[in-house]
């Protein structure tokens, strides 16, 4: 089915219980899968409150104490946990990146699927529109829309899901566009489906591949434009504990207290490099002609 | 080729009128209206009548579709407005901050190229040895480490341990001392252009790789040329054709994507400036400014559009 393809569609055997097996068998693949889980762990032990102390709690006393017992990530300015605060950040990360992406997956496939389905002047109305958003550096369109909207986690979110919205939209088209000339589709509408119909039960099941892939890749940007937005003190809000913000705190007192930048630092680059590793696992287990 | 260019210049013209769109309609969307967004508190004060004569004066007081083709005709024009905290016009400070950014960007694709080429080509001509995985890991750690997270270690490495504060504030001009110049851009570039060259070198990589296993390269073995001629005379051009237009794309987005950078080593390009403008409220700024980065990038995509059909013979946009 996927040999004349054109553009990447979902391969049948990527749908059977083989799938995790090959997943783990490739070694990007498992190491983004393993990175992945243990930041998803991390994330939601954050999110539930189960952190060594309040991450929010201020112990003077305590004030930038080096990475030792019982801080083992040592304390910031305000005698606060780094590591409570590391994996709260890790869980506005995730709340973050899941929102913003599922926003972005939902409408960006919606209108992609759409064009690339219908064609003619829809495909060029929505096409058109995507391309002006296509006009601007993502983190530059995030920063309008946040300036616009004003700053916070929440209207950070909906600038990262505006941003990638159009990526979506772009990736979902091109399968289709081959998707709905092949014969089963073809049979589909001879049989007397409805287009939408055919459209959810024969089109979209077989694009399904590479927006698994771009979901990944998106997920790693997405972490990426937070801790960026909230580093330039446009996203997540202090107290509230962001890797962002902490990395922002941390610049005027890295010499004395270096583990304020590195903690937080090493949590950005490994929940990025976890997303990247299984996007490009999940690209060479889904896409046969990156199969060698 | 005439064609293709005609076609993609007509194409360009909706898209420019979109962004402008955008750009307009965003703006005007802020909570409120644009007095009490830029004046603040400030704006409480204003009476009734001072409050009207301000909406005269920046045109708030005719209907929308008409401030935007006002707005636009200025624009085409060259008037982006006027700064109010500056009390300069919008174009004269995108003029004086540009250059900075232009040259940040320029150090750091050259930067990028330097490292990522070579890198990529030795990773690809040692394939799957020790300098093969080594270049892959560089590539593999260049993509994950944010710009914002390497200025910020750069400087800590810097400060701490050879006692240089390469943003000190007190930047100077190439035209006033070249060589200062360079050496308070140095860093910042290398910050810029590090995940580039990590792109860069796994672009030269994987298409090297491509075209080493190419006929006519095995052809060109097979007549028993030297290896090093295979590569430097049959394999080197078609591999870096992806290279640039990825430079080219990557252009685009460093030009757009310098303002955290700036920010971080204090340097007073036009990032830095957008930057100081959203927390300074200064919405016809923020306008001037995007709209200007928007436009570059796009001029630049297409740019690359036609660089790459003018050094690839094989495409051809005629058909």
């Amino acid at each position: 089915m996927t040999a004349n393809s054109p553009s990447l569609v979902l391969d049948q055997r990527a749908q059977g219980p083989g799938f995790l097996r090959r997943l783990l068998g490739n070694i990007s693949g498992a190491f983004g899968l393993l990175l992945v889980c243990i930041f998803l762990l991390v994330a939601l032990l954050g999110a539930a409150g189960i952190t060594p102390f309040p991450p929010d709690k201020q112990t003077p006393i305590d004030r930038l104490k080096p990475p030792d017992a019982p801080y083992l990530m040592g304390t910031d300015l305000f005698g606060r946990d780094v590591a409570s605060r590391v994996m709260s950040g890790a869980a506005n990360s995730l709340r973050v990146a899941l929102v913003s992406v599922a926003l972005s997956t939902l409408v960006g496939t919606a209108l992609g699927v759409t064009a690339g389905f219908v064609g003619g002047w829809v495909d060029n109305t929505i096409m058109r529109v995507m391309d002006v958003f296509f006009a601007f550096p993502a983190l530059l369109l995030a920063l309008v829309v946040v300036t616009v909207l004003g700053p916070g986690l929440n209207n950070a979110t909906l600038a990262i899901a505006i941003v990638y919205t159009p990526i979506f939209a772009r990736v979902a088209r091109g399968p289709v566009l081959s998707v709905k000339e092949m014969e089963f589709v073809l049979a589909a509408r001879c049989l007397g489906k409805r287009p939408l119909g055919v459209l959810l039960m024969h089109v979209l099941p077989n694009t399904l591949a590479p927006l698994i892939v771009q979901v990944s890749l998106a997920l790693s940007w997405a972490l990426l434009t937070e801790a960026a937005l909230s580093f330039l003190g446009l996203g997540t809000q202090p107290p509230a504990a962001s890797w962002g913000v902490m990395l922002s705190e941390s610049r005027g007192i890295a010499e004395r207290a270096p583990w304020l930048m590195i903690s937080p630092g090493i949590a950005i680059m490994l929940g990025v490099l976890g997303f990247n590793l299984l996007g490009d696992g999940l690209r060479d287990v889904l896409d046969p002609r990156m199969r060698r | 080729m005439l064609r293709f260019l005609s076609q993609r210049l007509i194409a360009f013209i909706p898209t420019l009128i979109g962004i402008s769109i955008l750009v307009f309609g965003a703006i005007r969307l802020v909570p409120g209206d644009i007095i009490s967004a830029t004046l603040g508190t400030e704006a409480g004060m204003l009476t009734q009548a001072q409050r009207a004569s301000l909406e005269r004066y920046y045109g708030l007081d005719k209907p929308p579709l008409e401030q935007y083709f006002v707005w636009m005709g200025e624009a085409l024009q060259g008037n982006l407005g006027q700064s109010v905290r500056h009390g300069r016009p919008v174009t004269e400070l995108i003029a004086e901050h540009f250059p900075l950014t232009l040259e940040l960007a320029l150090l750091a694709v050259i930067i990028a190229l330097l490292v990522g080429v070579p890198f990529g080509l030795i990773s690809a001509i040692r394939h799957n040895t020790w300098i093969d995985f080594a270049g892959r890991l560089f590539a593999l750690i260049g993509l994950a480490v944010p710009n914002f997270l390497l200025g910020t270690l750069i400087i800590f490495a810097l400060s701490v341990y050879f006692g240089i504060l390469p943003n000190a504030g007190n930047y100077v001009d190439f035209t006033e001392d070249p060589l200062r110049n360079l050496q308070q851009l140095i860093f910042p570039a290398i910050t810029l252009g590090f995940a580039f060259a990590a792109s860069v070198m796994r672009m030269t990589r994987s298409s090297m790789l491509e075209v080493l296993g190419e006929d006519y390269v095995r052809t060109a073995r097979s007549k028993g040329l030297r290896e090093r001629t295979v590569i430097t005379r049959h394999s080197l051009r078609n591999a870096l054709i992806p290279v640039v237009t990825l430079v080219g794309i990557e252009m685009g987005y460093l030009l757009g994507g310098t303002f955290i950078i700036e920010q971080i080593f204090a340097l007073p390009g036009i990032g830095r400036l957008l930057i100081n403008a959203i927390s300074q409220r200064e919405y016809a700024l923020v306008q001037g400014i995007v709209l200007f980065i928007a436009i570059n990038f796009v001029i630049i995509n297409l740019l690359v559009d036609l660089v790459y059909a003018a050094i690839d013979p094989r495409i051809s946009y005629d058909g």
